[in-house]
């Protein structure tokens, strides 16, 4: 198998007044096509701050970060950007859904980056809404769904635009037990059917479960043993 | 959907705050768009440089003898004089029938006026040769569905006819006068002052003022003077002026109106301009999250600025619009009471000047928080939670 992503002496630092902090220092990683990853470890160990560099909304201060065999670290920010649109989906904990627009209005969103015509973006937002279980909540908004029922509709909308990759950061956070596991059964669909990779931060070691791998971090560093596998 | 809809959707997320924003934008612009459309109709009279108007010194209410108009008629320089005389009138009911009625010497008038008098001969003719007759501005005679050869009754607020003991006069029309642009005889209504001065029951032998060429208009100067010091330490003094120096005196008076006019209409707007910026500042800033989504999902911070000022130009444009509609409403609903003057139509420098300056609006109200989102950065906008 390939390697979809390979981190390589990657350094992170945040300055918060003079102080500097430190949260990655040589890190590395690599992680394949295709895998479904999940990322635990305790509150500040800098679970976020690693999807903001996979996704490229933060930038590393060091090291390299490559994406399907293209480092993505030196690109400037209009091109991060346009290969975030191009390549990447994002699931939040708390859905961030566009409360002005409907479900399949917040599903189309990022095909708004596209040239597809209308007709080819109602199809595909019908198909991703068809893949999330909710073709019939296509007219509601955000408000007028359950948090379980928003999760999906993120979830249509990160992978409206068939993105390789999926970030979700804590996607069950919010959300009960039953449908917390509905949620994950979707994203393991997501992975073995459609040969997503995911890399899911979460708090929860039975939502790890339902990924291939579980990836343990703390104080910036990965324990040894899991990444030699 | 598209950036467009987009875009509309987000100024309509508060339909309240943003009706209440439309409204007031709407209302200043309204003001702004009659204002300009006045001032239009006021400065586009055009004028003759050998016409000259001399009236009371005291003010232009006052009126003159009309021995005063003989002398004038035969002094050096004169080519030709008339007289003019207000009537107060009105039809039926003010003040929607308002009519600025002149009662006029029509042979001489007519050749002080001639540019603006071209009418056909036959109307002409039967406008002299009866003094019951009336010539309309064909505006006027539309707005009240006359037509020719009908009998008006019109209505003074000043005198009292002697025929018939109370204020209406019978008038035959005779004619219109086509008005285009700058005509003098915009809203105009004329009458014989003979028959008028014989049955009006006071102010017998006196006129308004007396509107004359000149044979040269090097000659106003000392015309002006000669007729002033003829008249100067008598009952009746007089001002001479030409006509584009009285237009400017009369306008000077609605000049200082106009100013006080512009300061409140300027204040308005710079209220609007605080009131709408803030707005769109607290509108984006609510948005923060949603604009640190957008990035995530792709939209580059350049199409992040454009929807943010987009949003706030469409706000202004909105206004602006609704504005210009809302004085082309006024105007008509104006031009319907008569209210004091001829027809007053929307200016095209009024809809000019608002385009550009709902431009301004739009881009001072929006450029602040456009900037706000274009800076945002992702993972700040989206929060340590
Ligand atoms: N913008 C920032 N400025 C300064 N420090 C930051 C910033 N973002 C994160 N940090 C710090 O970096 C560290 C890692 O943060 P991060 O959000 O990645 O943790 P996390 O593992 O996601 O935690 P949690 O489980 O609570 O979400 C924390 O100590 C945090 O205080
Ligand atoms: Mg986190």
């Amino acid at each position: 198998m390939t390697d979809l992503i390979r981190l390589t002496d990657v350094e992170k630092n945040y300055t918060r007044g003079k102080e500097k902090i430190s949260i990655f220092d040589k890190l590395t990683m690599r992680i394949e096509q295709g895998d479904f990853v999940a990322i635990m470890g305790p509150s500040g160990s800098g679970k976020t701050t690693l999807l903001n560099l996979l996704g490229g909304t933060d930038k590393a201060d060091k090291g390299a970060i490559e994406f399907d065999g293209k480092r993505i670290d030196n690109l400037n920010e209009g091109q991060l950007t346009a290969w975030r649109a191009a390549n990447v989906g994002f699931i939040f904990q708390f859905y961030n859904l566009m409360p002005i627009l409907t479900a399949a209005q917040n599903v189309e969103l990022p095909l708004l980056l596209t040239k597809l015509a209308p007709k080819k973006r109602r199809e595909n937002v019908a198909t991703a809404l068809k893949i999330v279980g909710l073709e019939d909540r296509a007219k509601h908004r955000p408000r007028e769904m359950s948090g379980g029922q928003q999760q999906r509709v993120a979830i249509a909308r990160a992978i409206v635009s068939d993105p390789k990759l999926l970030l979700c950061d804590e996607p069950t956070g919010d959300l009960d037990r039953t449908t917390a596991d509905e949620i994950l059964g979707t994203l393991q669909v997501l992975n073995r059917d459609l040969g997503k990779t995911i890399i899911m931060v979460t708090h929860d070691a039975q939502a790890a479960k339902f990924a291939k791998r579980t990836l343990h971090l703390d104080k910036g560093r990965f324990e040894q043993a899991e990444l030699a596998a | 959907m598209n950036d467009r809809a987009l875009m509309w959707k987000n100024l309509w997320r508060k339909p309240v705050r943003t009706i209440l924003l439309v409204v007031s934008i709407t209302i200043a612009f309204a003001i702004l768009c009659v204002m300009l459309s006045f001032n239009d109709a006021i400065s586009n009279v055009r004028t003759l440089p050998t016409r000259m108007i001399t009236l009371s010194k005291i003010n232009f209410t006052e009126p003159l003898p009309m021995a005063h108009y003989d002398r004038i008629a035969r002094m050096e320089g004169v080519a030709v004089a008339t007289h003019m005389n207000w009537f107060g009138g009105y039809f039926q009911e003010m003040p929607r029938g308002f009519l600025p009625v002149f009662a006029v010497d029509p042979e001489t008038y007519f050749q002080v006026y001639a540019e603006d008098l071209q009418i056909p001969a036959e109307q002409r003719d039967a406008f002299f040769n009866d003094p019951t007759a009336m010539l309309v501005a064909a505006p006027v005679a539309e707005k009240f569905g006359w037509r020719v050869g009908q009998r008006i009754p019109i209505k003074s607020n000043i005198f009292t006819n002697s025929t018939s003991g109370d204020s209406t006069w019978e008038f035959m029309l005779a004619g219109t006068i086509p008005t285009p642009q700058g005509s003098s005889q915009t809203g105009s209504v004329l009458i014989h002052y003979d028959y008028f001065n014989e049955t009006r029951t006071f102010g017998r032998d006196r006129i308004g003022w007396v509107p004359f060429l000149t044979t040269s208009a090097e000659l106003n100067d000392r015309v002006s003077n000669a007729i002033d010091q003829r008249f100067a330490n008598s009952a009746d003094e007089t001002s001479t002026n030409d006509e584009a120096t009285f237009n400017k005196s009369f306008t000077a008076q609605l000049g200082n109106i106009a100013l006080v006019i512009t300061l409140v209409v300027g204040s308005a707007f710079i209220a609007i301009l605080l009131i709408v910026g803030t707005t769109m500042a607290l509108a984006v800033r609510e948005r923060t999250k949603e604009v640190g989504v957008m990035k995530t999902l792709g939209f580059s911070s350049g199409r992040v600025l454009r929807m943010v000022l987009g949003e706030s130009m469409l706000l202004a444009f909105l206004g602006a619009g609704f504005g210009a509609l809302l004085a082309l409403g006024l105007l008509a609903m104006a031009a319907g009471a008569g209210g004091g003057g001829p027809p007053v139509s929307l200016a095209p420098s009024a809809l000019l000047w608002s385009a550009l300056i709902a431009l301004g609006l739009g881009l001072l109200t929006g450029l602040a928080p456009a900037l706000q989102a274009y800076r945002m950065r992702i993972i700040d906008a989206l929060g340590r939670r």
